[in-house]
């Protein structure tokens, strides 16, 4: 017996719908399987792991958060992959654009106006944006693979991020630990309702950002162009796309969204520069851009999604022991599983038995164990 | 809701508990935040270890939690907070990134008693702030390596320079000049506290370079392991790594927190707890030496004379001290205060390396 | 001096370069894994387990290779069978690893682990010079060349390698010409995944024989890198990952010789050059073009 695929004429707008959903039941219930193996009881960890964190104001609060940055970064991300360019860097241009959007309230603190918080977020998504441009620039003009070379940039990033704190930035005020001095109140980010929690404007911008692409893909013709391109490059030349502006535009619009990611996070949950400033949301914002399967909508959702396994891992690890590896199992398992229920929307499966299979099918099959 | 209304209850349970009667009521929640995991073998093991210790002494009157790997940002606000919220009667954040998170935790639960490893902030009343003198241990470890070392040279491989890593450097190359004036120390940056791989090449080309010493402020044992093969001695980081190098290891620097997470602990049942600025080294039993061993008697005399020295009061710090330029540092008999060693960015005269500014 | 520099070179070298073979083959059937770091860490934590319960290093190592082999399957069945996006699924997989490593590894943390012994070849391994360099290494030096060897003759020399550079370039014409695209594929990727636990067996028994969480460190990712860098010809992912291990070797030195720059910029010099050397390889299109896997990360379903 075995399995083959069967392309569906039209995409199955049922198994678009429940397609998630499937995916999300699997993962739990292998996850149940993971936590009857770790020996607790795996109704109890899945209530910590996804109900407990939704329960208080607070919590939910700490799940915008969390989710801003990963929403911000997906939805830029979805715009690169749709159209053909892995920008696998995000973390990079999240850090440069924090550094950048830092440059204010740390190198001239006296500058205390209400134009200083508008203009370091431009500078945030300015920084994100040019760090993006080399790996893109280097792809259009020299060839290089981007996916590699926008990795290594995050790795440069890091340091540069770490030298610029324990050396020229450092608090004067600080005991020359690593940290700038804190922002002023000019430079923090507001929280949307403080009385009931500290999330801040970034969630709204991460909304904001999701829906503006959304209309972009959705309703624009750049939007169609992102499209064609990403799924036939000779059909998108023939349509007079250029592909170079393509690539261009791609990591210019996800760097930039990945630097106000940065300079948000900065001065709306931080409040200065650290050593690290990310818990890798750049790498994260990958399965959630994936998660949300491209579509920026869904990536709001899939934000929300991972946001909650972070928060509900900490609630298992608190009340039952549970160890904090299993949370990022749970993620990488909750991505296969979305992947694989995906194939369902585009292909039927048919199962079919050896003693059927055709002369010329076996014939085809035997090079493969020459 | 209900969970809230737990602590809650048990919040003030506890608080009447402490006020009077030492009725075996609920426990004390006492919890922890660590930035790594607890399979680092390193820093956060040894805070890990100093918990079980907790447990262990005080049974069934305390009750742990812990939150691993924990990343200094954003996400220590949460951790603290929920932690704030789930009902500890004391929270121990273990990182210096947990600073502000924690004054700023701590200032929204006045009720919740809150100590932070390694920082300087104490905002409000209820954070207290504790620290151990590693240097102390970094003074004898230079005092038996200038006796050990044949070729002179130490390798030093150092992780971050920060202010804590720097005195370690300093203290080290004062134990040792405080034997052979002329030694010398070589010191790479692995930039990451902890890269087996990585802190394994920085050894090799440190005994490439002609070292026959090594000591580390990284926390993995690769180190040890390399040492051990080439066949030179070490020292050990953060905890007793003997298995490691059973014919290398001359000693070690062992972290130990369990003495003072219970007296804390104890204080809060007791009712005594009061905010403190902790900073303690052989004398208090936060910095204990492994074994001396694989050195001749003499070299283990002196090392014991050494700690036993600083044990009654000695500072490694104590002038005539020199910066690395040759400008005075300490005038002869001058001892470096607590401030200064805490923010020190500079190398003491001899060392070779420069450091970042 | 300079011979110590250069084993130590090779044993940073040696991991790249076998986790990079495997992805080599991987990528000239046209699948692209981004899994490395996953099978690698998995690979690792096995190979530790393994060795230290039974106190054999070579048991340690043929557990890493079968099980970096499943996890490679694992990514198979999802990228080849169900044709999930190949990116999303890699990345799926080295962050399932990275978790799955943890938990099965905390009970083997702060062990000593159990070391490959290097091979010493009486005589050979006493020339002065290039003795030890070349006579005395640990064994998995020595398979890492092989595998070069095996490799490049199997993908330039023989039908089978033919077939699968074939089914690399341009999988619908293979296809036509009845060759079995998918089973191809299948076999290049549980070879790629072999090779990751290979490597990462090398770290936990061979490099530093202990295991500790996250011990990869982006190790897998470089071996990616490598893989481009030497636009996907066996020989050239040799030169890279001994240029890699060399800088990264380097850099510690020119440390200890207190050249007095900051050492993150020193750290970032690997990355650096990797850049650079993409670049100048990457410019020449006609020859990038010329090596590069035509179909790589296109999902193929066969028509009937």
């Amino acid at each position: 017996m075995r399995l083959e695929l069967v392309k569906r004429p039209q995409h199955s707008a049922l198994f678009s719908a429940l397609s998630p959903f499937i995916a999300l039941a699997l993962t739990l219930v292998a996850g149940a399987i993971v936590f009857m193996f770790l020996g607790k009881n795996p109704v109890e960890a899945l209530y910590y792991f996804f109900i407990d964190p939704l329960r208080e104001t607070w919590s939910l609060h700490e799940l915008a958060v969390k989710a801003a940055p990963l929403i911000l970064i997906g939805v830029g991300l979805s715009i690169c992959y749709l159209s053909n360019n892995w920008n696998i860097g995000a973390e990079g241009q999240f850090i440069i654009g924090a550094i950048v959007g830092a440059i204010l309230p740390v190198m001239y603190p006296d500058l205390q106006s209400w134009i200083v918080l508008p203009l370091m977020l431009l500078m945030g998504i300015l920084g994100g944006a040019a760090y993006a441009a080399i790996p893109a620039f280097l792809k259009v003009r020299f060839n290089t693979n981007e996916i590699l070379t926008s990795l290594m940039l995050v790795y440069v990033a890091q340091l540069f991020l770490d030298w610029i704190v324990r050396g020229p930035w450092r608090n004067p005020a600080g005991f020359n630990f690593p940290e700038t001095r804190t922002f002023h109140d000019y430079a923090i980010l507001p929280e949307i309702w403080p009385a009931s929690g500290r999330a801040h404007w970034g969630f709204v911008f991460a909304l904001l950002a999701a829906l503006a692409l959304w209309f972009l893909l959705s309703r624009t013709l750049k939007g169609f162009e992102v499209k064609v391109i990403g799924q036939s490059p000779r059909a998108g030349r023939f349509a007079g796309f250029s592909r170079n502006r393509m690539v261009i535009f791609a990591f210019l619009v996800s760097g930039g969204l990945a630097g106000l990611a940065g300079i948000s996070e900065v001065s709306g949950a931080i409040g200065q520069l650290r050593p690290s400033i990310s818990p890798g949301y750049g790498f994260t914002a990958i399965i959630v851009a994936f998660l949300g399967r491209l579509n920026p909508l869904g990536i709001i959702a899939a934000g929300l999604i991972l946001a909650l396994t972070y928060l509900g891992g900490e609630a298992a690890q608190i009340s039952l022991g549970v160890t904090d590896k299993v949370a990022r199992s749970f993620q990488g398992m909750l991505l296969f599983f979305v992947l694989a229920c995906d194939m369902l929307i585009h292909y039927r499966i048919r199962v079919t038995r050896p003693a059927l299979a055709t002369k010329a099918e076996r014939a085809a099959e035997e090079p493969a164990h020459a | 809701m209900k969970t809230s209304m737990k602590a809650f209850a048990a919040a003030a349970v506890l608080g009447f508990a402490a006020a009077g009667t030492a009725q075996a009521q609920d426990p004390t929640k006492a919890c922890f935040i660590y930035v790594g995991p607890i399979g680092d073998f390193g820093w956060s093991y040894q805070h890990h270890q100093g918990v079980l210790q907790l447990e262990k002494e005080l049974g069934d009157t305390v009750e742990t939690a812990y939150l691993e790997s924990v990343p200094e940002g954003a996400d220590a606000e949460r951790a603290i907070e929920r932690f704030a919220r789930s009902g500890c009667d004391i929270i121990f954040t273990t990182s210096f990134g947990y600073m502000d998170a924690t004054n700023k935790v701590a200032g929204r639960f006045p009720d919740v008693k809150f100590e932070h490893a390694t920082g300087y902030k104490r905002d409000h009343p209820n954070v207290s702030t504790y620290n151990s003198r590693f240097y102390e241990g970094r003074y004898v470890q230079g005092v038996i390596a200038a006796k050990m070392s044949k070729a002179n040279v130490a390798g030093y491989i150092a992780s971050f320079p920060i202010p804590e890593v720097v005195m370690g450097i300093n203290a080290f190359m004062l134990g040792a000049q405080s034997v052979n004036p002329d030694f010398k120390v070589k010191v790479v940056w692995a930039n990451t506290w902890f890269d087996p791989g990585k802190e394994a090449d920085a050894a090799k080309a440190l005994i490439d370079q002609g070292v026959d010493i090594i000591t580390q402020h990284t926390d993995s044992t690769a180190p040890m392991q390399v040492a051990a093969e080439r066949g030179i001695k070490a020292f050990g980081q953060a905890s007793d790594m003997i298995k490691f190098g059973p014919e290398t290891q001359l000693t070690s620097i062992v972290d130990e927190w369990g003495p003072y997470y219970v007296k804390r602990v104890k204080a809060v049942q007791d009712g005594t707890w009061e905010q403190v600025d902790v900073w303690g080294g052989f004398k208090e039993g936060h910095v204990v030496m492994a074994p001396y061993q694989n050195m001749p008697d003499d070299v283990k005399a002196l090392a014991q004379e050494t700690e036993d020295k600083i044990r009654s009061g000695f500072n490694p710090f104590t002038g005539p001290i020199n910066r690395q330029d040759g400008s005075p540092w300490l005038a002869e008999g001058e001892v470096a205060d607590d401030p200064t060693l805490l923010g020190m960015n500079f190398y003491v005269e001899g060392i070779d390396d420069k450091l970042p500014n | 001096m300079l011979e110590s520099v250069l084993i130590t070179i090779a044993t940073a070298a040696t991991p790249l370069l076998i986790a990079a073979m495997g992805e080599l083959v991987v990528e000239r059937s046209g699948v692209l894994n981004l899994g490395v770091e996953g099978m690698m860490i998995m690979g690792a934590v096995t190979g530790f387990a393994v060795a230290a319960m039974t106190g054999s290093a070579w048991l340690g190592v043929f557990a890493a290779i079968l099980v970096g082999a499943a996890f490679a399957l694992l990514f198979g069945f999802l990228a080849l069978t169900l044709v999930t996006n190949q990116v999303a699924t890699g990345l799926a997989l080295t962050l399932f690893g990275l978790g799955l490593s943890g938990m099965l590894g905390e009970s083997f943390v702060g062990l000593p682990g159990v070391k490959l012994d290097p091979i010493y070849i009486p005589g050979l391994s006493d020339l002065p010079f290039v003795g030890r360099l070349l006579f005395g290494q640990d064994p998995l030096f020595y398979v890492s060349i092989l595998l070069t060897v095996g490799v490049a003759y199997f993908l330039f020399s023989t039908r089978a390698g033919l077939m699968l550079r074939a089914v690399g370039d341009n999988h619908v014409s293979a296809h036509a010409q009845g060759i079995n695209v998918i089973g191809i594929r299948y076999l290049a990727v549980l070879f790629g995944g072999a090779c990751a636990g290979l490597a990462g067996a090398y770290l936990s028994i061979v490099y530093t024989p202990q295991w500790v969480e996250n011990m990869t460190a982006g190790r897998g990712w470089i071996a990616l890198a490598l893989v481009v860098f030497a636009s996907w010809r066996p020989w050239r992912i040799v030169a890279g990952a001994y240029l890699f291990g060399g800088v990264t070797i380097g850099q510690l030195h020119a440390q200890a010789l207190g050249v007095g720059i900051p050492s993150q910029l020193l750290s970032a010099l690997p990355y650096l050059a990797t850049i650079v050397v993409l670049v100048l390889i990457s410019r020449n299109r006609r020859l990038t073009m010329m090596n590069t896997p035509a179909s790589l990360g296109r999902a193929f379903v066969p028509d009937r």
